[in-house]
């Protein structure tokens, strides 16, 4: 049984390196790329979101290399995510992909409609085992948020351009191959120092901005057209309102692990603008924007696919938000069609508009000071 | 001077109308629907709210923006959040009060009581009686309202199945004049579609008066009764989580498999979430085996009248042709 599963950023280090801590074979998609886009455009539904269309272009590709079964996370509503495993396997069906499919979500009746579930992907490993290989799986995500949140602080302030992601590269292929706890901790370390160790100018004014919106679209490069390195590049120190620990620890083990980063401070915040979950990250969304402008942030990005629905919500709230907290708002909205060209030029204009703000407030309290020193 | 409430004529008015308007008038209150759908309605709706959402929710914009304009001293719009035992509508039925509040100037009080049966079933009178409250300290009363509303649901319901249409029902349950059940066409056609479009002939482009003009008898998704719904939709793969979803897809496969329908046209909304779900699994199921054609139409604000009407009409004589024929099941899709 080949096992494989939808592409999101680096998630495929954390579920590989848990299922093969259990001995399951592994059968990756490819990268995902243009032809993961065309694919899943050409079978998808034509106003599906986009994850669903790349999840569809992974899976036929990962077909091409041999995958038997599918392994993914699912859920109870009111987002579309929820049934994306099912009309994604009835296109399979469909073009003649003969898969087998494993959804992790909650169950509807009883807790064992979820272990057999898992049984089918874990065979007769013990619980005990099952359970250490998840606790594997999510130590490699902690380990691979720890890199990339030191890519964001040297990404704006590296000496030599590209060095954050020659480094950053470098550090998760060790965490990728680490096979042990042991040797995770090590890579970890040693990721971490790499990143350290990329040269930069500590004494750099840089623009922080926060990126907050849909998931998928946060932690998959191919889908934000890689705006953390074109902001990096720009100046710019980023901040990403949902790490994929904490996306590990919601959908694939029901935030069965306790006491992590939560983004519950998000939705406390989300009053008076947006008093009701809904859906997807809608409510965090909102919530983050007081969050991050009490924090000192410069701006803010909201990013999700066309037609996202709790976006779409939050979308409508946001400019309020911002107002009221002063923080500009920019919002990006991806779809099959969006290039990278178009998205730097409005990344540029961005992050002018911010330089400018911030060197007004500078220039503000300086005639501030002044004018209490004479008087 | 009486109390006025308004009530948009958006969203689930098409299901709840009698219900709200028998509590609020036991109240004491006098009613207050927004007018119909027009082109002044439904620029304002898109000019208040933000471009990326559907069709439905930016006209539900325009009917508040409509009552707020006729004086009324509340606007009804509950946060629908679920009308089902572990279902929901769309998310964005479950933000719409406050896109609502943050982003239409001058409003009168917004009533945006959470109505959620996800959990518990029986929420829904709990939410009344927050509702009443606002009104009235008498328990009694606003028991006796919900009561009464409730039976108007029952009534609404039963006109439903016997084939009115929602905005039909009402004139027959609030004594106004209607126009007999017409049942002369010599075709059958099925729509299955958000009933917050396929209702408002505007928005829906009189999809069910054009139907009627060309021959046909219509029925909606609405007309069915809601078990046979549910259990249709029991042959998915898993539980739907959508309340009206739901109600698409059991109506598509009874629609489809029923030797009295002799066309199915399926409407979904440009941008709508659950739409873009619900037409692929409806589509996909039952290409094999279905007895009668499909059509899938797609529908936003740009949709050109033209275009629409065409298909419509192609549509409509391959359905006669292949009656006449009484050929065995041939697939049409786009
Ligand atoms: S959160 Fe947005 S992109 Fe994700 S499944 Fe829901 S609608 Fe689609
Ligand atoms: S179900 Fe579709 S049409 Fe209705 S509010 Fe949601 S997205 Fe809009």
């Amino acid at each position: 049984m080949k096992v494989t599963f939808p592409h999101m950023g680096n998630l495929y280090i954390c579920v590989k390196g848990m299922l093969e801590y259990l001995g399951i074979e592994v059968t990756m998609p490819p990268k995902t790329s243009k032809r993961t886009l065309t694919l899943g455009s050409k079978y998808g539904p034509e106003f599906a979101c986009m994850p669903l269309k790349l999840n569809l272009g992974n899976f036929i590709e990962a077909s091409e290399l041999g995958a038997e079964t599918i392994m993914m996370a699912g859920g109870c509503g009111p987002c579309r995510f929820g049934y994306y495993a099912q009309v994604e396997h009835s296109i399979l069906q469909d073009l003649g992909y003969d898969y087998d499919i494993v959804v992790l979500e909650p169950p509807d009746k009883s807790i064992t409609e979820l272990t057999s579930r898992v049984r089918q992907i874990t065979g007769k490993k013990s619980w005990w085992k099952v359970i250490q290989s998840i606790r594997y799986g999510y130590l490699k995500s902690r380990a691979v948020d720890t890199v990339e949140l030191l890519s964001f602080k040297t990404r704006p302030r590296e000496l030599l351009t590209g060095e954050t992601d020659r480094a950053l590269n470098q550090a998760l292929k060790e965490i990728d191959r680490a096979q042990t706890v042991e040797e995770l901790k090590l890579a970890e370390a040693r990721g971490s120092e790499m990143m350290q160790d990329v040269a930069v100018d500590s004494n750099r004014r840089v623009i922080k901005i926060a990126l907050i919106g849909e998931i998928f679209t946060l932690l998959e490069p191919f889908a934000n057209l890689n705006i953390e390195r074109h902001l990096g590049r720009l100046g710019v120190e980023v901040d990403r309102s949902i790490y994929l620990s904490e996306w590990i620890n919601d959908h694939l083990f029901m935030g069965l692990l306790k006491g992590i980063r939560s983004t519950k401070e998000y939705c406390r915040n989300a009053s008076p603008y947006l008093n009701h979950f809904v859906g997807g990250h809608g409510l965090e969304t909102v919530g983050s924007v007081p969050v991050y402008a009490k924090q000192g942030y410069d701006g803010v990005i909201q990013l999700f696919p066309f037609t996202c629905m709790p976006e779409i919500v939050a979308e409508s709230l946001l400019p309020k938000v911002s107002a009221a907290y002063n923080i500009p708002l920019m919002t990006l909205i991806t779809d099959e069609h969006t290039g990278e060209a178009g998205m730097i030029t409005r990344l540029e204009a961005f992050v002018d508009l911010l330089e400018r703000k911030q060197y007004q407030n500078y220039q503000g309290a300086r005639s501030q000071e002044l004018e209490v020193r004479m008087s | 001077m009486t109390t006025k409430v308004g009530i948009p004529r958006a969203l689930l008015y098409y299901y709840y109308y009698p219900m709200w308007k028998d509590f609020f008038q036991t109240l004491g209150c006098e009613v207050v629907v927004s007018d119909k759908t027009n082109k002044s309605i439904l620029s304002d709706g898109s000019k208040n709210c933000v471009d990326e959402a559907c069709l439905p929710v930016k006209l539900a914009f325009g009917h508040v923006i409509n009552l707020a304009n006729k004086n009324v001293d509340y606007i009804f719009i509950p946060r629908l959040v679920s009308m089902a035992k572990q279902e929901y509508i769309c998310p964005k039925f479950l933000g719409f009060p406050d896109m609502v509040k943050h982003n239409v100037e001058n409003l009168p009080e917004i009533i945006d009581t959470t109505i959620n049966m996800r959990l518990k079933t029986s929420e829904i009178s709990n939410a009344y009686k927050q509702v009443g409250r606002k009104f009235t300290g008498n328990r009694f009363k606003i028991w006796q309202a919900y009561r009464k509303g409730q039976k108007s649901v029952q009534r609404l319901n039963e006109l439903l199945l016997s084939g009115y249409m929602p905005e039909e029902a009402f004139a027959v349950m609030y004594g106004k004049e209607k126009d007999k059940l017409s049942s002369g066409g010599d075709i059958n056609i099925a729509i299955i579609c958000h009933p917050y479009i396929i209702h408002d002939s505007y928005i829906s482009m009189n999809l069910i008066g054009r139907l009627e003009k060309m021959g046909a008898n219509v029925v909606t998704a609405d007309n069915l009764p809601e078990e046979l719904v549910r259990q249709q939709a029991t042959k998915l793969p898993k539980r739907l989580f959508w309340t009206l979803g739901q109600r698409m897809v059991g109506a598509g496969y009874t629609f489809v498999n029923d030797n009295n329908v002799d066309g199915v046209i399926n409407l979904a909304a440009f941008a709508c979430g659950p739409d873009s779900m619900t037409s692929e699994l409806i589509d996909r199921t039952t290409k094999k085996t279905r007895k009668a054609p499909l059509l899938n139409l797609t529908l936003d604000e740009h949709t050109g009248e033209a275009g629409i009407v065409t298909r419509l009409e192609a549509f409509i004589d391959m359905v006669r042709w292949k009656k006449s024929k009484q050929l065995p099941g041939v697939a049409l899709v786009n």
